[in-house]
């Protein structure tokens, strides 16, 4: 009776997906605008957060049609982009010398581990302090978030090699540069992207966190300003567009790791 | 030939070679080889107070810092704002698990849970924990309870994520294996599938965890009172610079005394792995 | 096969025993090995599992220092209780569970050697691989990744590997293992053609009586642990080597020889086994 070539729509992952949303946005609207649920009074119902987010004259003065809302996006992204390409660079750096030299491990291994359970927001009181300016320390606080994760998947990366590739590419003749180009390099490289993956995510939080303590201008700031003003529609939207800048972050990391780690996207035969 | 077997061929140890065993493990050349950047770092420390290094003028001298630290272990507040703080951890964690747990079985094993759950789960997870701290002081009636919500934030998706994957990681093969040896679907589920995604649960625990953390100083930081988060800001503000660096200290202990603690229950929990 | 040149590739064990962690555990792995192989002989060595043939492996290779005797290579002291020659060239491994970089084609993995040891430029060696992939009729998979490749392929290639360099002591640590009946008589007559054509020492190890004697000129085996040297059968049947010498009556003598004295190895280390559970 059903055609077991093509199922219905209604039974696909994307009406469901779709459907999902859909629920969601429909119990949002109906505990904030029509049951006015007690805890529920305040929160902004999703009709208003649309219409204030695509309005041409909102009240907050930020919306999809004005520049702030776009000079905040471009502050937040200008710093994640400043504190994750440094703690990329150095980070892996780091993870791939702890991982394939034991002497350069054991002298740094303590010194990292005293700093790295240290929440990087713990720094933002001392960062400001010492550090000049305020743009300084708010992109250390996030650096030191993204370094250390980075630091740490990628020398998980470095130890998930398989010992038998060193040997072999001894074996072969190589000089320990060569091992380095040729087997720590390209056989850490997943767990990196991983890694990379998970530390734009802590990037973004501590940025977040960042910008609401100390800051000035930029998406944090700007949705704990609106929570101070009373604009909670705003407060809304902003959180949804640091989802929406989060995710595209991470996609590109994912995609830029597709390319460079063709062989095991063939692997999986994509 | 076992090993039990060739114990019994090996040569008796002396106690004198036992000691030596010991000591080499305390004072061999690795521990050396931390021990001196460590001592290095702060050494470097000390030179850059004392020279007033530019950019970094605002440093606490380290013996300051030691100072504070001793005064700070003697003052009864200091352990209050640990217990402040712990308490929240452990409220919004726990609260995180018993909710992300179960959420996480259901969406691994039912495909169709899944597909209707899944979207607005991904759309809401890159929302920073700290981006909800508005949200949640309107939403919940005390400040308490905001805070217990976001260190649950902090925890909830990666717990989901970690669940997820960990069930569909059990090799199929196992299920069938117990199907064939009569096993009911409840059976499967409380046999095979908790136990054989425990190892995932238990990583999601030990990240989710350094998340929660995180989240909890900085919500401490901006809108609690009390707890170490609290207490260090406001040694900021009050300019008591050296407490700063020991309730950065202190904030760093208590996370690793709860990443160790909860170490120690996956290996309890998970008696079959040898590492960890 | 022989013809008159000197080959290199002797190598020479003696009284070798391996100790794991003497002031621990105290694993005792090998006591007191001695036996040689001749430059260009194929050399099998077979014996329970377990039982320490891949440690000897290590041990010639480099991998793995030695607690007691001498290995000689070509007269050279190679490994002692107080030197050992790291890993190089001239003792090439092909591994069990294949180790070829899965991050690097065919082709790349092959010149991978002669292109870091700078003994080719790259558009020698890439010639040099293709001629070989060609040889042995693997042409067309040259930019293919490993795990593309069937297993059987991928052993191939790795053993293409190896031989670009022209060790003078090939390693061969179980690399047909897994792999069905039929993958396997395709891998023996590759091997063969490989090493007919050049002849050059061989070390094999492997748990498959008949490959080792369908292969190998001097079978070795050995007990189980601590491994010493039970027994060695040299197998002097003509090359090259078809499959239907295993009907013969020599081979099959042969083969009861090395099966008797596996068996009761065998039998030793699986009762050892028992002993401990009871």
């Amino acid at each position: 009776m059903s055609d077991k070539t093509k199922p219905a729509f209604f039974k696909t992952a994307l009406f469901r997906a779709l459907l999902g949303i859909v629920l969601f946005l429909i119990v949002w609207y109906l505990l904030t605008a029509v049951l006015k649920l007690p805890r529920f009074r305040m929160l902004p119902n999703p009709l208003s957060v649309v219409k204030e987010w695509t309005s041409f004259h909102p009240v907050s003065g930020r919306s999809i049609f004005t520049l702030p809302y776009y000079m905040d996006i471009v502050y937040s992204v200008a710093r994640v982009l400043a504190a994750f390409s440094l703690a990329t660079l150095l980070g892996v750096s780091l993870g791939l010398m702890m991982g394939w030299r034991r002497i350069f491990y054991d002298f740094t291994f303590p010194l990292v581990e005293i700093f790295r359970p240290m929440p990087p927001i713990s720094w933002i009181p001392l960062a400001v302090l010492i550090l000049p300016g305020i743009e300084v320390p708010v992109v250390y606080v996030t650096f030191i978030a993204a370094f250390f994760a980075t630091v740490l998947n990628t020398l998980l990366g470095v130890l998930s090699i398989d010992k038998n590739y060193f040997l072999a590419a001894r074996c072969l003749g190589s000089r320990p540069i060569d091992v380095f180009r040729n087997v720590v390099v390209p056989g850490a490289l997943p767990f990196i992207f991983t890694g990379l993956q998970i530390s734009m995510g802590i990037a973004w939080l501590s940025l977040v966190a960042g910008e609401i303590i100390a800051g000035q201008k930029g998406l944090g700031y700007a949705i704990y300003e609106g929570y101070s003003l009373f604009q909670f529609d705003q407060v809304v939207y902003y959180m949804f567009t640091l989802g929406i800048l989060g995710y595209i972050s991470s996609a590109g990391i994912r995609a830029v790791g597709r390319r460079l780690m063709a062989w095991e996207a063939r692997r999986r035969g994509m | 030939m076992s090993e039990s077997v060739m114990a019994a061929q090996r040569p008796a140890k002396s106690a004198s070679t036992r000691m030596k065993i010991i000591l080499e493990k305390f004072f061999n050349f690795k521990t050396l080889r931390g021990f001196s950047t460590v001592v290095v770092f702060c050494v470097l420390w000390q030179l850059v107070v004392y020279y007033e290094v530019p950019y970094l003028l605002n440093l606490p001298r380290p013996l300051d810092v030691a100072n504070n630290a001793g005064a700070s272990a003697a003052a009864p507040d200091y352990w209050i704002n640990w217990g402040l703080s712990l308490m929240r951890i452990f409220i919004g964690f726990i609260a995180a698990q018993v909710i992300g747990i179960p959420l996480g079985l259901a969406m691994g094993i039912s495909r169709t849970f899944k597909q209707f759950t899944f979207s607005i789960f991904e759309i809401l997870r890159p929302i920073p924990p700290i981006a909800w701290i508005p949200v949640a002081i309107l939403f919940w009636p005390t400040r308490e309870l905001s805070i217990y919500f976001l260190v649950f934030i902090g925890a909830f998706y990666i717990q989901i994520l970690n669940v997820i994957q960990g069930v569909s990681n059990i090799s199929v093969n196992v299920k069938w294996a117990a199907y064939s040896l009569g096993a009911k679907p409840k059976d499967i589920f409380w046999r095979i599938l908790l136990p054989g995604s425990l190892p995932s649960i238990v990583t999601g625990m030990t990240v989710g965890m350094g998340v929660a953390w995180n989240v909890l100083i900085a919500a401490e930081m901006i809108a609690a009172q009390g707890g170490l988060g609290r207490s260090t800001w406001e040694s900021y503000t009050n300019h008591n610079i050296p407490y700063i660096v020991v309730g950065m200290a202190s904030i760093g202990l208590a996370g690793s005394l709860c990443s160790v603690l909860l170490r120690w229950l996956g290996k309890r929990a998970m008696p079959w792995t040898k590492k960890f | 096969m022989t013809d008159g040149k000197k080959i290199p590739g002797a190598i020479s064990i003696r009284h070798v025993s391996k100790i794991y962690d003497p002031e621990g555990v105290h694993v005792e792995a090998m006591r007191d090995c001695t036996f040689d192989i001749a430059a260009g002989e194929f050399a099998i060595v077979v014996g329970p599992s377990g039982c320490g043939k891949t440690t000897l492996l290590n041990a010639v290779a480099g991998f793995d220092t030695i607690t007691g005797g001498e290995i000689y290579l070509d007269d050279e002291l190679i490994s002692s209780t107080r030197y050992q020659i790291k890993p190089n060239v001239d003792r090439m491994v092909v591994f069990q569970n294949g180790a070829l970089f899965p991050w690097k084609t065919v082709i790349q993995n092959i010149t991978y050697g002669p292109i870091v040891q700078r003994k080719m430029s790259k558009a020698e060696a890439y010639a040099k691989a293709r001629e070989m992939l060609e040889l042995v009729c693997l042409n067309g998979l040259e930019d293919k990744y490993p795990e593309e490749l069937s297993s059987g392929v991928q052993r191939r290639v790795e053993i293409l590997r190896a031989l670009i360099n022209e060790p003078r002591v090939v390693m061969l640590d179980e690399p047909f293992r897994g792999l069905d009946a039929v993958a396997k008589t395709v891998m023996h007559e590759f091997l063969m053609q490989l090493f007919c054509a050049t002849p050059r020492t061989m070390f094999f190890i492997t748990h498959d009586l008949d490959e080792a004697i369908f292969l190998g000129n001097k079978v070795v085996i050995m007990t189980t642990r601590p491994a010493q040297i039970k027994k060695i059968v040299t197998v002097d049947l003509p090359w090259p080597r078809q499959h239907r010498v295993m009907n013969t009556k020599q081979y099959i003598d042969l083969k009861q020889e090395v099966l008797e004295a596996v068996h009761e190895e065998a039998r030793k280390a699986f009762e050892a086994g028992e002993r401990e559970m009871a």
